[in-house]
Order: structure tokens, then C-alpha cells, then sequence
């Protein structure tokens, strides 16, 4: 016992000794600092453990998303992103709205924004989307205003302002005349040709079957998608929004009934939490929130039905899904050294094929959308190079005699957000899923529309209407009642 | 600008007389009615934003016929303004003459600007050299001048790429287009010669059209000293 007692007074001798060492040593060459942020960091791990402070966990969760967020944007696209924008420009004070962007592949690998064709037009049917697009074109030539970032270099979209010519045949020559005199009344500067005019402009073009052309003159043309994608994505980076790479697996909603003036029991839901799912995890975050944007492209049909939309008796507004589907559309690019030259607009042929050019070096973009019956299946993004043979050659041959003799370079497949009822974007709240708002369903028009898209959900999220232009043709209610919006002028 | 600026001297000896009367002359009243000063005159220019408004833009619209701006009227000399930047009073008698030429070289004139040049609706010359805000949306904004368009010159402008030039086959009438010295131009003997090609009867002047290509013929006949016939 004496000698534990001696063994025990030599250690604490020696512990002494060895403090007293230590601190000689510190005081000699070592640094304070180290020593000062070690002790910190274990008081800061000792208070989270214990109750009472905030929960800080020890290890890094700087991949999760918050645990609160005011608004959630499903997709990362490119209209996700202008919506994501403006409700950060056109908030009030700034800074008072948290937003969350959910997008699950950061690689954008199948997003219809990155594998576009980059076109924008104003030659529509329905006067919205005429005005949408005029609006988004502005936006493009001022892009350098809008997303401006401190010490960033600035954005060059490469727009190209060749214009669209939409060929018509006899049966659609009337149409496209009356088409043409909606877009001009709202400020589209196009002009209609006959085929001499054709002719005369444009050489090259085989003018038979051709009974009306109408061009348009400013402001069409086509540009680079994905420069605009990473522009938003930096900007609205640089504006505080938050960014999660995931998956929305999960919306925990809760159900009220009320009874509207007609007597009729309706169940209106809200949604409360949001379940994200890290990518190649198993781990999810239940993120609480105020509003959940639908702004999904091609999987919004999926993440509608999540939350709700179209669980119900078909026929009533409870069982309406959202008629958005995943529709793959093959674009090619060919290289024709006979072909046409610098004037080269975007050409839509009567037969719904089309081409642009691509460059300098006489390369052109083109497709075809396919007819109902002969729908690819949009599991994947195979190309099939025999639709080009079947399908978009010979209309384009018929067209233009030079791309007789012609060879594919490549080819792509992307999904265009198709909607099946009326082929025009879903944007507004649902009635029955209180807090869900729709922009999609653009079915291949999405791209040219998406910053006055943007705006137009941020006015009615943040103002409860619109107050630019005046989307509400485009409300989810309209498949219940079955009013088509029917824009005649699809590619 | 000259505007704002005359309110600042009425306000200016109003407020200093005032402090004088009432605390002494001295550096910091001085100061701090100066700092008031410039409070009372931002509430003033508030006030009157509308105003100052539609001023800035009379003089943005003013700033397209700047100093270097020369014009021709038709059948006339050139109109220039003299060594002050003022233009002699001459030029409102042809208020009904059409113009035939406009030279906006250096000119700060943008897409708005443009408005007041599409009017011109008989403007055969238009010369926009070293314009640092004329881009490739301006391009496509010069298709009103179609039918009377016979010169066009857009050499030096940084912005305009071989994109807004493909616009420009809209102008069929166009006998001369210079599009030398273009630096956004990515391959300019390229671009010449597809501009050529798209403006037929068109006298482009522009870089060379074997320019970026290898000089391989040459250094080859330098090895063998012979001439090979290029």
C-alpha cells in the first residue's frame, strides 16, 4: 500500500512534471492558438450533447437540406430556377423568403433544358405564349442586367436572331393567316410570304405543296440553353437560395373538409413536410414548408401523384391527374457541304419537320416530332436512327434539294414535359392541394417561356394573382371542365 | 447634367444665408447644413422623379445625335457640328428633306437608340463604326431599312458577332458592307465569305479570306525553292 502510495505520489510527481514539461513547451515553441481551438471545439461538442442548446452535430451535414424552408422547387431546371429567381428578386424585404431547390441530378444529364434545341419564337396560336415569349426574349437581350454577378464574368447566351419560317401547307394556310394576325396584335413583328416571296429570299427551298409562309423578322431565333441554365444557377446562387441534390420521395400532407356554396363536401389538402432523399443514400430529410413548386419537366406527373393530385373517382375534380407525360423526341445533327447557307432560318415544315443551322461550317439541327401511334418509349434515351431514315429525311429532302446528299454526325433523345390534353404549360395552384403550385407541362415550348414563367409563379405566390401577364388560361381546373387551351403552332 | 444642377444653386444660398442669421458663421454649421442640404435635395429630386425622368431620357435620345454625329440631307453636304459640338441652326429648315446618310461612328447609340434610325425610312448610308453597344440584336433590328439600305459599315464594333451578321440578308439592296476589324468574330475569313455568298450583288469588305487558314503551300515552295502557283 505504501508502495501504490509512492507509486501513485511518483506518477502524480511525475504527471506534474510532465504538465509543467508540456507547458514549458508551449510556452517555448508551440502555439496557444492550436491549443485555444481544440478546447473550444470540445465545448462546443459537450453543449450540443447536453439539453438545452441547439442541435449541432458532430459530424458534417452541410448535404442535407434544411430542416425549414418557406418555398420548395422541385426540379433544378430551367424553369425551377426562374422561378426560383424571381420570387428572390421580387420579394419584400429581401431576404425574408428561404427557397430550396431540389434537384436529384446535378449533372442535368436528362433535363430537357440541357438537351434542348435552343430555339425561341414568338409565332404561336394562343396570345399567352405569345407574350410569354416576348417577355423571355427581352429578358435574354438584358440577360447581363438580370443576372448580373459581382466579379463574374458576363453571360453570352450566342443568340443567334435568324428567325422562325413555319411553312403551311393548303389546309393549314387559313389558320396560320389568322395565327399571324393574333401575333402581331400582340407586338410579334413577323410577315407572311407566298411562295414567290419564298423563292425569291430563299433560293433554296423547294416551294411545292408550300401555300403560305410566315416569318418571323426580330426577336426568333435560337440561343445557348445551357449557358442560361448555369447564368440562373449562378445568380440565384449568389441571391442565398439553397440547392439540394436529391430526390422528393414524399409529401405528409393534412386534409380539411369544408363544403363549397353549392353544398358539395370537398377535401382540401395542404402539404407540411417534404421528404428528400439523398442521392445514392438511403437517407431523407423531412423538410418542413409553406409552398411546394411543381417544376419537375417530365417527372411532374410522378410528383404530382405523390402529393395527391388525381387520388379520387375519375371524373371529379379529385380524380383529375395532372396530364403531364415523359414524351421522347430525337434531335440530329447532319452535315451537308451543298447545303444552305448563313441566312438559314429555323424552318418548321408543313409535315412538322425541322431543321436550323449550327454554326459555320454547314452542320444542321433537326428532328421531327413523332405522330401518336408512333410514340418511342420514353424508358430511356436510345436514339433510333431509323426514325431519322423513315421519318425526317425525305420531308426535309422533299424541302430542300440540297439535303439530298447528306451525313448524320450525331444524335440525341430528350424528353419533352407533353402535356396530353392541350399541349400548353400548367402554371398556378391547385384547387384542391392547397399549397401546390404547377409551372410545366410545356411540351416543348418550356425553354422560350421560362423567365416570364417565373415571374408569373412568383407574382402568384407571392402576391396571390398575376400582375404582368395573365396566365390564368393556363390553371390547373381546366382539365376538370375541359376547356383546352389549344396552341395549334406545336413543334 | 445641366438640370439638377440648377435647383442645387437655388437651394444652396437660401440655406447658407439662413444658418448664417441664426448660429454664426462657422466650417461645421457649414457642414452640417450641407449634409441637410443634400437631404432636402434628394427629397427634392424625389419628389420630382417623374420629371427628372423624362429628362434623363430627352437626354439619351439627345446623346444619338451626339458631337461626332454627322448627317446628310438629300442632294446636300454633309451636316456636321462645328468645334463647340453646337450644330449651326441651318439644319431645321429641312425638316421635311428626307436623310440620306447618317454616320453614328463611335457613337454610343444602343437597341433603343435605334428607334429614331429606323425611322429614316430613305437612309441609304449608315456607318455604326466602333459603336461599343451595337450587338447582334441590334443586327436584327435593321430590316425597316430593307428597301433604301445601300451602304452599311459595322467595322470595329466589339459586339457584333458572325450570329447578327446572318441577319443582315434582309437588307438586299446593300451594295457595300464593311465588317473589317470585328473581334467577337470567331473565324472572319470564314464569316466574309459566307456573307458574300448570302448578299450576292454585295461588295463586302472585310479580312481576308485565306486569313486563319495554315500557309502550307508557301513554306513548302520556301523548302524547295520553286514557286508553287497558289
Amino acid at each position: 500500500m505504501l508502495r501504490r502510495a509512492l507509486q501513485l505520489g511518483l506518477g502524480r510527481g511525475l504527471l506534474g512534471r510532465g504538465l509543467l514539461g508540456r507547458g514549458l513547451g508551449t510556452h517555448r515553441g508551440g502555439s496557444t492558438l492550436d491549443q485555444n481551438g481544440k478546447v473550444s471545439e470540445i465545448k462546443k461538442k459537450i453543449q450540443s450533447v447536453l439539453p438545452g442548446g441547439a442541435w449541432n452535430p458532430p459530424y458534417d451535414t452541410s448535404y442535407l437540406p434544411p430542416e425549414h424552408s418557406d418555398v420548395v422547387i422541385v426540379g433544378g431546371g430551367v424553369i425551377g430556377l426562374s422561378v426560383a429567381y424571381w420570387l428572390k428578386r421580387l420579394e419584400k424585404p429581401r431576404g425574408a423568403i428561404r427557397v430550396l431547390v431540389v434537384e436529384r441530378d446535378h449533372t442535368y444529364s436528362q433535363a430537357s433544358t440541357a438537351l434542348s434545341v435552343g430555339g425561341i419564337r414568338q409565332q404561336f396560336s394562343v396570345p399567352e405564349n405569345i407574350q410569354l415569349s416576348l417577355f423571355s426574349v427581352e429578358f435574354l437581350r438584358n440577360i447581363n442586367e438580370y443576372l448580373a454577378v459581382v466579379d463574374d464574368p458576363p453571360l453570352d447566351i450566342q443568340f443567334n436572331p435568324s428567325g422562325y419560317l413555319l411553312l403551311a401547307s393548303e389546309k393549314g394556310a387559313a389558320v396560320m393567316e389568322s395565327n399571324v394576325k393574333v401575333q402581331r396584335q400582340e407586338g410579334a413583328k413577323v410577315c407572311l410570304m407566298s411562295p414567290e416571296q419564298l423563292r425569291n429570299k430563299f433560293p433554296w427551298i423547294n416551294t411545292e405543296g408550300v401555300a403560305l409562309a410566315s416569318y418571323g423578322m426580330e426577336y426568333e431565333g435560337w440561343f445557348d440553353p445551357w449557358c442560361l441554365l448555369q447564368g440562373l444557377r449562378r445568380k440565384v446562387q449568389s441571391m442565398g437560395v439553397l440547392f439540394c441534390h436529391g430526390e422528393v420521395t414524399r409529401f405528409v400532407s393534412s386534409s380539411s373538409h369544408t363544403e363549397t356554396t353549392s353544398g358539395e363536401e370537398v377535401t382540401l389538402k395542404r402539404i407540411h413536410e417534404v421528404h428528400v432523399k439523398i442521392d445514392r443514400s438511403l437517407e431523407y430529410q423531412p423538410v418542413e414548408c409553406a409552398l411546394v413548386i411543381n417544376a419537375a419537366g417530365a417527372w411532374s406527373g410522378q410528383i404530382a401523384e405523390l402529393a395527391g393530385v388525381g387520388k379520387g373517382p375519375p371524373g371529379t375534380l379529385q380524380g383529375t391527374k395532372l396530364p403531364v407525360e415523359r414524351r421522347k423526341r430525337y434531335v440530329y445533327l447532319w452535315h451537308c457541304p451543298q447545303g444552305p447557307g448563313l441566312e438559314t432560318p429555323f424552318i418548321v415544315d408543313a409535315s412538322g419537320a425541322y431543321f436550323r443551322r449550327e454554326g459555320l461550317g454547314n452542320n444542321y439541327l433537326g428532328g421531327c416530332s413523332p405522330t401518336e401511334e408512333e410514340e418511342p418509349d420514353p424508358g430511356n434515351l436510345e436514339v433510333d436512327h431509323d426514325f431519322f431514315q423513315d421519318k425526317v429525311w425525305p420531308p426535309l429532302a422533299q424541302r430542300v434539294p440540297a439535303f439530298e446528299t447528306l451525313k448524320v454526325r450525331s444524335a440525341w433523345a430528350g424528353y419533352y414535359d407533353y402535356n396530353t390534353f392541350d399541349q400548353n404549360g400548367v402554371v398556378g395552384p391547385h384547387p384542391l392541394v392547397v399549397n401546390m403550385y404547377f409551372a410545366t407541362g410545356f411540351s416543348g415550348h418550356g425553354l422560350q417561356q421560362a423567365p416570364a414563367v417565373g415571374r408569373a409563379v412568383a407574382e402568384m405566390v407571392l402576391d396571390g394573382h398575376f400582375q404582368t401577364i395573365n396566365l390564368s388560361p393556363f390553371h390547373f381546373s381546366r382539365f376538370y371542365l375541359g376547356e383546352k387551351v389549344q396552341e395549334h403552332n406545336i413543334i | 447634367m445641366a438640370a439638377p444642377r440648377a435647383p442645387l444653386h437655388l437651394v444652396m444660398p437660401v440655406w447658407n444665408r439662413g444658418t448664417r442669421g441664426i448660429r454664426g458663421l462657422s466650417r461645421a454649421v457649414a457642414l452640417e447644413g450641407s449634409q441637410k442640404k443634400g437631404r432636402s435635395l434628394l427629397q427634392f429630386l424625389a419628389d420630382r422623379f417623374y420629371d427628372v425622368q423624362a429628362l434623363r431620357e430627352y437626354l439619351l435620345q439627345k446623346q444619338v445625335l451626339k458631337v461626332h454625329q454627322k448627317n446628310r440631307f438629300q442632294g446636300k453636304e454633309w451636316i456636321r457640328s462645328d468645334a463647340h459640338g453646337h450644330f449651326s441652326l441651318d439644319f431645321l429648315k429641312f425638316q421635311a428633306v428626307p436623310v440620306e446618310a447618317v454616320d453614328a461612328s463611335g457613337c454610343a447609340i444602343n437597341y433603343q437608340g435605334l428607334d429614331s434610325l429606323l425611322a429614316l425610312k430613305e437612309l441609304q448610308s449608315l456607318w455604326l463604326q466602333r459603336c461599343p453597344h451595337v450587338d447582334d440584336w441590334c443586327l436584327g433590328r435593321l430590316h425597316p431599312l430593307a428597301n433604301s439600305l445601300q451602304e452599311l459599315s459595322l467595322a470595329g464594333c466589339p459586339r457584333i458577332s458572325e450570329r447578327g451578321l446572318a441577319s443582315l440578308h434582309h437588307l438586299r439592296n446593300l451594295r457595300r458592307l464593311d465588317i473589317s476589324d470585328l473581334p467577337a468574330v470567331s473565324n472572319p475569313g470564314l464569316t466574309r465569305i459566307l456573307v458574300e455568298e448570302m448578299l450576292p450583288s454585295c461588295q463586302v469588305l472585310g479580312a481576308d479570306w485565306a486569313q486563319g487558314l495554315p500557309s502550307g503551300p508557301e513554306e513548302q515552295s520556301q523548302d524547295r525553292a520553286s514557286p508553287i502557283p497558289a
